[in-house]
């Protein structure tokens, strides 16, 4: 009965199209939680950029990896567990809410008597900030990413004694954006999170954030 | 200097009294007095949106190309030259993300989690590879997937593996599948990411485990065609159901078989059914018990391998995230433990209710109580299929590829001496 398994076949076959025609309509087209946005513009192109709760109905968007510095307890996972070596999450600088502190809660170990540049001071395991004379009684504090392996033990420090200028990111240049971020996996604080890749920064206390390249504006202040 | 810092202490002290929270500015920013520059915080972007697409292009324009090599050229080095392709573009240039293989996770956490937004082209590399084999066959596995390609460069002296040993191997692939569905289901891990043997060499940076399991998997890829392929890769077996159907396999012959056996041994995957005549050997009172055993059989495995996979709940969930911080709580707060790990300190500092956490650790239990019944009872159907594909076998009078695990690499067309251009659709029907 060649003819009958003829049909046959072609009506599995046009069952999985369409079932995976289902699968695809089903999971474009659905509405989410927090309500769908039904403009169907990019999220660029919108007003409400940024502002907006709503899911675009149609997922374009790319997603890349970035953890929440508020939620960030600075175990020192990130400088382990990410599959780079040095890890992908760097300490970055937000000189906007620097305070640029003679005595940086970030730079010195707390029980150091003289504050000056000796590495024995240094609460950096790899020397990567670096200290520099503005005027008295301000200091300068730049980090070198090359140096810094995000073990973020600087954060902690400007943290609870600072104004919490140093913030861990992922660094996307960096990044590979895994599909699922083995240090997300082993974050004890769920900070990490995927987010649009528009908006790549979850930095605090800083205003817009445009990117390095990106001239529509500049950082505002604190 | 030594006085002044002194001061600073106090100050400290006295803010850490008052309750340290996050970023508060306690120092406003100096104003300099000097001209000095505020340098601005660098904030590199990641890769260019528009570069998806450029991947989304580049995977229909392979598959086409393997495709076409496959079944119009039936040429072995044009889909080698397609894979090596793939190999540098999805395998050394993508490193290994995005994939095709890992999207099965993506998607399925996307059914189950109607917070987690899955971007298009993850969707369309779960899809597309999904429906060329609806047309043509596992062409993907010939010549898109890096994993492959990767491996089909160290088959030099593959061995024949015995039928039995290779359908037990090949449950596997079902397990992991079945495993990795389950895990992302419960938004718990993407284990088949997790457990990539070659993404670590894609980038140059593997760790000792990966570098162990790739460099395993080549040496024993090297007498064992495609190890991972055959009976790990879990994609695979969706690709295996669906191209069972294919529309337009390739055939070992362009024309009609001659049965000269010169293509019996070229494939390293055993995936050339070999013709036997034997349709009537078995008396009709066999057949009839056979056929008794097999549709006993299916109640018996499922419902076992349902009930045993119950009974792996607890495993299985104490992979969660969320079950083990209850866990650890539970006990650090029967025991009141001195150091308390990172987990519990940063559920303390969130403020979060215990009972919530208690609470959502119960719902992912009785998620995994569900699952590990329906994967246990996925296991016991598709070994039972197994049985019954290997008690009930085909007969046929042609060599020709078992559609299922034939991964269209083209090898044993070169061996296949009968010239021809097309085959006529009605041999292909039969095959």
């Amino acid at each position: 009965m060649p003819t009958r398994r003829v049909f046959l076949q072609n009506l599995i076959r046009g069952g999985i199209l369409a079932g995976l025609g289902l699968l695809t309509g089903s999971l474009v087209f659905r509405s989410r939680k927090g309500g769908t946005c039904r403009l169907n513009i990019s999220c660029n192109a919108c007003s409400k950029n940024g502002s907006c709760t709503l899911v675009p109905a149609f997922e374009t968007r790319q997603f890349v990896w970035q953890l929440d510095p508020s939620k960030c307890i600075q175990c020192g996972r990130c400088a382990t567990e990410c599959v780079h070596t040095p890890s992908a999450v760097k300490c970055v600088h937000v000189y906007a809410m620097c305070g640029y502190c003679d005595l940086c809660g970030g730079y010195f170990k707390p029980d150091t008597k003289t504050l000056n540049t000796g590495a024995e001071n240094q609460l950096c395991p790899t020397s990567a900030i670096k200290r520099s004379f503005i005027e008295d009684p301000f200091f300068e504090y730049t980090i070198d990413e090359n140096l810094c392996i995000g073990c973020g033990k600087c954060v902690k420090g400007c943290g609870a004694f600072g104004n919490g200028s140093l913030q861990l990111q992922i660094r996307h240049h960096i990044c590979d954006n895994c599909n699922e971020c083995a240090i997300a996996r082993k974050c004890p604080a769920g900070a990490f999170s995927r987010v649009p890749a528009t908006s790549p920064y979850l930095l605090k206390g800083f205003g817009k954030q445009p990117l390095s390249g990106d001239k529509t504006g500049g950082p505002e202040s604190f | 200097m030594f006085r002044k810092s002194r001061e600073f202490w106090l100050l400290l002290l006295l803010m850490l009294l008052a309750g340290s929270s996050f970023a508060i500015q306690r120092f406003p920013r100096p104003e300099f007095e000097t001209g000095y520059q505020q340098p601005e915080t660098m904030l590199p972007g990641p890769r260019a949106e528009i570069m998806a697409v450029v991947d989304l292009a580049v995977l229909i324009l392979a598959l086409s190309a393997v495709s076409w090599m496959v079944l119009k050229k039936r040429s072995r080095k044009g889909v080698f030259w397609v894979s090596m392709f793939s190999l540098v573009y999805f395998g050394f240039y993508r490193e290994g993300c995005i994939c095709a293989v890992g999207s099965v996770q993506n998607v399925t956490l996307a059914l189950f989690d109607p917070t987690y937004p899955i971007p298009l082209t993850v969707l369309a590399f779960f899809i597309i590879p999904l429906i060329f084999t609806l047309f043509f066959g596992r062409t993907f596995c010939a010549g898109v997937c890096p994993f492959g390609a990767m491996q089909d460069l160290v088959a030099f002296r593959p061995k024949t593996i015995n039928s039995k040993v290779d359908a037990a191997l090949g449950m596997m692939p079902y397990l992991y599948l079945g495993l990795a569905v389950l895990f992302a289901a419960t938004g718990t891990d993407f284990i088949i990411c997790r457990y990539d043997p070659f993404v670590g060499i894609f980038r140059i940076n593997a760790g000792f485990s990966m570098l162990l399991f790739a460099a395993i998997l080549l040496l024993t890829g090297i007498f064992i065609a495609r190890p991972y392929c055959r009976y790990l890769c879990p994609y695979g077996v969706l690709l295996n159901w669906i191209s069972r159907f294919s529309y337009r396999h390739m055939t070992i012959t362009p024309a009609e078989c001659i049965n000269c056996r010169l293509c019996e041994n070229s494939c390293p995957y055993g995936a050339i059914k070999i013709p036997n005549s034997v349709k009537y050997a078995e008396t009709r009172r066999q057949r009839v018990r056979k056929l008794m055993f097999i549709t006993l059989l299916f109640p018996f495995l499922m419902v076992g391998g349902g009930w045993a996979g119950s009974r792996l709940q607890e495993t299985f969930a104490g992979v969660n995230r969320t079950v083990k911080l209850a866990k650890e709580l539970l006990v650090s707060d029967q025991n009141g433990q001195d150091v308390e790990s990172f987990e519990i300190k940063a559920f303390r500092s969130s403020g979060k209710p215990l009972t919530e956490v208690y609470q959502e650790a119960r719902i992912i239990l009785h998620r995994f109580l569900i699952g590990g019944w329906i994967l246990g009872a996925f296991l016991g159907l598709t070994t039972g299929l197994m049985v019954a594909g290997k008690l009930l076998e085909n007969h046929q009078s042609d060599y020709v590829p078992d559609k299922g695990a034939c991964l269209s690499c083209a090898r044993c067309t070169d061996y296949c001496p009968v010239m021809g251009n097309t085959m006529p659709t009605e041999l292909n029907h039969k095959a």
